[in-house]
């Protein structure tokens, strides 16, 4: 076994019999930010991690987090997301562009990346707006976000689509020259004026306007087109349906750059929810049926889907708080993300632990290029690290959840599967669930 | 029962036990004396968040019927723009003293979240939720479509029953094609197919975009009222085309078979899905409509309510 024996043991943690996503069992020593050692019967006079029977995992990354800072700090700051985060097994989150101001300018998004460093917990990397102010009409400053302090990569009108073909052809095109990628949030907007769920038998039955399949699948068979016809790097957003599944498929069949994401709770929920008409279920898009779920399923398990991403939204109370039509949409997703991965993915026997490392981890750091996260366990290697235990059952409750909004959909759900310690940069910033103190806050 | 929500959470023999005491208090009533003491000291609140006064008069009407104590909140508009919320509202008119609350509003559900979140105690009758459902008012048309045929009907199997109109935005098709399936009846929804909703196939309905195909068949023609808005909508070309496709004019109206009723939810627009010959016809009985609706209500409030025996309310008159 080898040592880089020039880091310095003041920041040491060892993780002691740690099981890896290919069955492995090993010691691991951390010294400053990196793996140092890969061993057995290691020892350490730092902090020392019994890890028997626990995952040792490549920190999660996300690809799609709403952080609601600036503007909303009511409802999230980069703070309180970043310690949702790490409770999550994330180290890494991708902040989206729709916040007050918007992200569309190098202004907006270097102070969102510099909150994410003082918070010191997980990587935060920002989401640069497409269009100006998010309407649609005229082109962000890309150029200025990408050459920024933040070198954003990944651009997004996010809660709205980009419907306007000539503008998202522009779009696809200016990223090429710094190699970033356009993720579009697919609803083509007339098809869905006013809509409140998915259309079909239940929306019919509530009385609620339906928000039909073809809206979503419409954009992106046109976004894949394009994308195709300019050479560049298209990402779909919170992909719902299964007619999107078949799009998606077909079009990776013929060699086309698209990746694809799908939340949690679309591999979880279904439409029935919105009978209660509680809108802790309003989600844009929204949860679709039964077949669909299915077919989100099959798709992340054999690749047809890349990753899952959060979509973390989180709202204040008062905006749940209320009749369906007049809530907020969005659920928060950061801490429930991989007992629900788990539980529909892992635990069904759908995927193996190293495809499950591939959806949360390898996957969207390629995605968004961040260098430093998703790295495969091995020496030298950055130390982001999630450590699990995949048959811990726990009861989600709101009132423990370190978001600032407690608008969840799981409260009360079992899950199995829970996040024990999370590793930042070699730093142990959850251990044993909760959040260590230790970053820069 | 403590709430009326939805025609779908009551059995059929609860529905048909509304239309029983409506009736009741039809023969309770008849006399010179309208007023019954039983809900007295009990208090009313209509909440209505939408304009409808004929809703809102006749819940008023039932109510002071049953001596109940009645107050009216009016709020045009949807909550939000009117910068309070409906919780906060609603908490507003329990803290008054609400025993029950009839409320109207743009916005399906909002009738459930009343009862449903935790806001408030009382009582709640969904007096029509956006596109949702309108129970009240399938109760009223059940019982005017009873005393046509039956007055003590408990099976309406013998029915042929053709809801005509805008299926895609009524909450009055929604409670109408529930109840009267629940009470045995063969419904059959007729719109043009922008106007029907997608996933009405769960509804167990049969529909037709054609009213003339099956018009001779239909004991009970319910029309609905259509939104003028629709049109911009690009739900249907315009008034004319809808008229000729879906509306009951003189020509429809000879092709009824005989004893067959024409019903209408009111208001209606005249010359657009219904022509004034037929709405005044002698098969018209949107009338008789308005009055059933004050009995059922009255019966729906008492049963929400629980008043005493109604023998025993009609002993003490």
């Amino acid at each position: 076994m080898s040592t880089i024996s020039s880091v310095s043991k003041v920041n040491e943690v060892l993780l002691k019999s740690a099981l890896l996503a290919d069955g492995s069992v090993v010691d691991i020593r951390i010294s400053g930010e990196k793996i140092s050692e890969i061993g057995t019967d290691l020892t350490s006079e730092g902090i020392s991690l019994d890890c028997t029977g626990l995952r040792v995992l490549p920190g999660f990354v996300d690809l799609h987090t709403h952080l609601r800072e600036p503007g909303k700090e009511n409802a999230e700051t980069v703070l309180s997301g970043s310690q949702a985060a790490v409770r999550g097994g994330y180290t890494a989150l991708s902040a989206m562009a729709n916040t007050h101001p918007v992200a569309d300018s190098a202004g907006v998004v270097e102070q969102v990346w510099r909150l994410g460093k003082s918070a010191g917990l997980c990587d935060v990397y920002p989401i640069g707006a497409v269009s100006e102010g998010l309407e649609g009409k005229k082109l962000a400053e890309i150029g200025a976000m990408a050459n920024s302090a933040a070198r954003v990569r990944v651009f997004s009108d996010d809660g709205k689509c980009v419907d306007d073909p000539l503008l998202m052809r522009r779009a696809l095109e200016y990223v090429k020259s710094f190699d970033g990628v356009i993720a579009q949030h697919a609803q083509e907007p007339r098809l869905t004026v006013n809509a409140q769920m998915n259309e079909g038998l239940v929306a019919a039955e509530l009385g609620l306007a339906g928000w039909p399949a073809v809206a979503e699948e419409a954009i992106i068979a046109r976004d894949i087109l394009l994308a195709h016809a300019v050479k560049s790097r298209l990402h779909i957003c919170h992909l719902s349906t299964k007619g999107s599944v078949e799009i998606i498929r077909w079009a990776k069949g013929q060699g086309m750059a698209v990746t694809a994401e799908v939340t949690p709770h679309h591999l979880l929920l279904t439409d029935e929810s919105a009978r209660s008409y509680d809108p802790i279920y309003k989600v844009n898009p929204p949860l679709r049926t039964q077949s669909d779920v299915q077919a989100l399923r099959e798709a992340l398990a054999d690749g047809t889907i890349d990753i899952v991403a959060t979509d973390h939204a989180p709202h204040p109370h008062e905006d749940k708080d209320c009749e369906w039509a007049s809530a907020a949409f969005g659920m928060v997703g950061l801490e429930t993300a991989f007992a629900i991965v788990h539980s529909t993915m892992v635990a069904t026997g759908l995927m193996d632990w190293k495809r499950l490392v591939e959806v949360m981890s390898s996957k969207p750091a390629s995605i968004g290029g961040y260098d430093e996260q998703g790295q495969a366990l091995a020496l030298g290697s950055v130390a982001n690290l999630a450590i699990i235990d995949p048959s811990r059952e726990w009861v989600v409750n709101r009132d423990e959840l370190s978001s600032k909004s407690k608008n969840t959909p799981f409260h009360g759900h079992t899950l199995t599967g829970a996040v024990i310690h999370t590793i930042y940069r070699g730093k142990l910033v959850v251990r044993d669930q909760q959040l260590t103190g230790v970053g820069n806050v | 029962m403590k709430h009326l929500l939805s025609i779908h959470d009551i059995s059929a023999d609860q529905a048909l036990d509304i239309l029983d005491t409506a009736a009741q208090l039809e023969t309770l009533t008849a006399g010179a004396v309208k007023k019954l003491p039983t809900l007295r000291g009990r208090t009313v609140v209509n909440l209505f968040f939408e304009d409808s006064t004929r809703t809102r008069l006749s819940f008023e009407s039932a109510a002071k019927r049953l001596s109940a104590d009645v107050t009216n909140f009016t709020a045009k508009g949807s909550s939000v723009s009117k910068g309070e919320s409906l919780k906060d509202t609603a908490q507003t008119l329990q803290a008054m003293g609400a025993d029950a609350i009839v409320i109207r509003h743009p916005a399906s559900g909002a009738a459930n979240r009343l009862a449903e979140s935790g806001w408030v105690g009382a009582s709640i009758i969904n007096a029509g939720d956006g596109t949702h459902e309108h129970p009240t008012q399938a109760l009223l048309d059940a019982f005017t479509i009873r005393k046509h045929f039956g007055p003590s009907m408990r099976d309406f199997s013998t029915l042929n029953i053709a809801i005509v109109g805008d299926i895609l935005h009524s909450r009055v098709a929604r409670s109408n094609i529930a109840l009267l399936q629940k009470l045995g009846a063969r419904v059959t929804v007729i719109a043009p197919p922008t106007l029907i909703p997608v996933g009405i196939e769960s509804w167990g309905a049969p529909f037709s975009y054609d009213f003339d195909e099956e018009l001779d068949q239909f004991d009970v023609v319910m029309m609905l009222r259509v939104q003028l808005e629709r049109m911009n909508e690009s739900f249907f070309p315009n008034g004319r085309e809808y008229s000729r496709g879906y509306g009951l004019d003189e020509a429809r109206l000879a092709r009824l078979k005989p004893g067959a009723i024409v019903m209408h939810p009111g208001p209606m627009n005249r010359g657009l899905e219904i022509s004034a010959a037929s709405a005044d016809s002698i098969r018209s009985v949107v009338v008789e409509q308005v009055s059933n609706g004050v009995l059922v209500r009255m019966a729906v409030l008492y049963q929400l309510l629980g008043g005493p025996d109604l023998q025993g309310a009609g002993g003490a008159l």
